[in-house]
């Protein structure tokens, strides 16, 4: 977009690999909580709250003696399951009823408008927590409210770009050569809009991200007792006095996972945007 | 006046405030059946731990009209909140009009707040890194604004708090304050932490706009005859206004999400607080009635929005009457 567009395309900016880094942690932590975090759980009620520093325990320990460090590793996999999980779901929903609605148009067409309309009146969030917090409380019921609510914009996305796709020569040629529909959106349009796709699936990560741990720190997503970022956060809120790291490292941990989610997100849609333009 | 009646623009205004109320019925049915579906007996809820006979859970259930049919509490439950008269909360006991009443100053005075911080500060440093583009400052405020957008305002508002309220001790840690000046230092960090993530938005939103102005010919044009910097600016701005100033009616919704968890941090006694412990005690007329009431304030802004653009944009005036 600057005036070196050459210069950019070739090097990876700073931010893309430091978020990439910073990603590939969170997911180590994610995928080998057993081995990287294994006393998460470990209470100790008679040691209490104590702060930062004490011995064996550097970012202090909460209420039932859990030591920080420890417990804020171990968050890492419900940090990345559920909004990955949220993010493919939602995805797997927009591209079928997307491609659908948008190269046949029609009945489904319509119902699939009416239901973005619907749910997107109203703040996804607010959605959500009043659905968890009615329908049932737990991590993976939370997960599957989450696809719900997000499937719309999903739908929306792919829509609109099978219908730029629709009147192109390739789609008509293959129309007139007699090739099935169902195999012209899904052989042939389908691999148009992978790029547009993908960006989104990031975006949708960090947005899902926010969303569950918001969710778990209003008690309704994972279950009490969990190693989960939100509801690290919701327990140190009473300890910022004894222990201020309680709330500051999960805090913390979300913005900046979060944050390199968004940031790899935009650059990779900045990159697939000036090839498709490039095209 | 009749032209003003019975014009392609009136027609347009009243199709779309048509929609809005097809939209608010649908969404009224959406939430009530939700809610209805809900597991977890109401009564029993209400009830508590005591031994309960099943003369007490009828009496119960005909008191809140648990025990008649769907559609007849739908109909019952809509014929009177378009009355304004939602029932009673469970909980408290209390009528949810005065009680919803009562709560919203805290949150509209808030979210007020925030919403003034955030286009106060995102505008300009929209403006300026679209000027700059490329530049560091443009950098570096783009690289913040992606940090705003995607740090939840729980966790910004713990750290905000936890630095400014109980490490420098400049701002309350809890509590709302008595008067004017005292109740907007109370607010003030809340309104910063859901300011935030707006502002970053706003920020994002202005950028985009100029940048798009500042690449037509137009800019080039009055360039070429020799326009100061500062006048083609001015007629940029103009025109980058009109997006801005739509978009940021539809962050009401966000603002609406957004309350909910900053009043729990920070332990403000307003609407966003009262939907959390409702949702938790399953105080179903209260979340019904303030769901409704969120759905009602987001989708008439929406049309107010639309009407704005109307009123704005002669180009937009002109295509919607021809169409």
């Amino acid at each position: 977009m600057s005036g070196s567009p050459d210069r950019r395309r070739r090097r990876i900016p700073v931010v893309a690999i430091l978020s990439a880094v910073l990603l590939a942690f969170v997911a180590i932590c994610a995928l080998a909580q057993e081995i990287i975090a294994p006393k998460a759980l470990e209470q100790d009620i008679y040691l209490g709250v104590v702060g930062g520093g004490v011995e064996g325990h550097l970012f202090g320990t909460d209420q039932l003696g859990r030591d920080i460090l420890q417990l804020s590793l171990a968050g890492a996999r419900s940090a990345l399951a559920g909004p990955l999980v949220v993010a493919l779901g939602s995805m797997l929903i927009g591209f079928l009823l997307g491609t659908y609605a948008g190269y046949r148009g029609g009945v489904v067409d319509m119902l699939a408008g009416r239901y973005a309309d619907l749910l997107l009146a109203l703040p996804a969030v607010l959605l959500a927590i009043v659905v968890a917090g009615l329908v049932g409380r737990g991590y993976w019921v939370t997960v599957a409210v989450l696809i719900v609510l997000f499937s719309p914009s999903d739908v929306r996305l792919v829509r609109g770009a099978v219908i730029e796709q629709t009147p192109r020569p390739y789609i008509e040629s293959a129309r007139v050569l007699g090739i099935r529909p169902s195999r012209i959106m899904f052989r042939h349009i389908a691999p148009n809009i992978v790029p547009i796709v993908v960006a989104n699936l990031l975006l949708n990560v960090a947005f899902a991200l926010v969303a569950l741990s918001s969710l778990s720190y209003l008690g309704l997503g994972v279950p009490p007792g969990a190693p989960d970022w939100g509801r690290q956060l919701a327990d140190g809120r009473q300890l910022l006095g004894d222990n201020p790291l309680a709330a500051v490292v999960p805090g913390v941990l979300i913005i900046l996972t979060a944050t390199a989610v968004n940031l790899l997100g935009d650059w990779l849609s900045d990159l697939l945007d000036r090839r498709v333009v490039a095209r | 006046m009749k032209g003003l009646v019975a014009g392609p623009v009136p027609a347009f205004v009243l199709r779309r405030a048509g929609a809005t109320v097809l939209l608010l019925l649908a969404l009224s049915l959406l939430v009530f059946g939700l809610l209805y579906l809900a597991p977890g007996d109401v009564a029993r809820n209400l009830l508590g731990t005591r031994n309960v006979t099943p003369e007490a859970l009828a009496e119960i259930r005909a008191r809140y009209h648990l025990d008649e049919p769907f559609l007849q509490q739908y109909w019952r439950w809509l014929t009177h909140a378009v009355t304004g008269d939602f029932g009673t909360s469970i909980r408290t006991g209390r009528p949810i009009g005065p009680l919803m009443l009562e709560k919203t100053g805290i949150t509209a005075a808030t979210a007020g707040l925030a919403f003034l911080l955030s286009v106060l500060v995102g505008i300009p440093a929209g403006i300026v890194t679209a000027v700059r583009r490329g530049r560091w400052l443009d950098r570096v405020l783009v690289t913040a604004s992606v940090v705003g957008v995607s740090a939840p305002g729980f966790a910004i508002g713990l750290l905000l708090l936890y630095v400014f309220a109980l490490g420098l001790g400049w701002f309350p840690i809890y509590g709302t304050g008595e008067g004017f000046l005292d109740g907007l230092w109370h607010l003030a960090l809340p309104a910063i932490a859901l300011a935030l993530g707006l502002g970053a938005f706003v920020v994002k939103l202005t950028r985009a706009a100029v940048i798009r102005e500042l690449d037509q010919d137009y800019v080039t044009f009055a360039r070429g005859r020799g326009l100061s910097e500062a006048a083609t600016l001015r007629v940029v701005l103009r025109n980058a206004a009109i997006p801005i100033v739509t978009s940021l009616g539809l962050m009401v919704a966000y603002l609406f999400g957004g309350t909910v968890l900053i009043e729990v941090t920070f332990a403000l006694p307003g609407l966003g607080a009262l939907m959390e412990e409702s949702v938790l005690f399953k105080d179903v007329p209260v979340v019904q009635a303030l769901t409704l009431a969120v759905a009602l304030v987001v989708s008439v802004t929406a049309f107010l929005v639309d009407l704005s653009y109307l009123l704005i944009d002669p180009r937009v005036r002109a295509r919607t009457v021809r169409r």
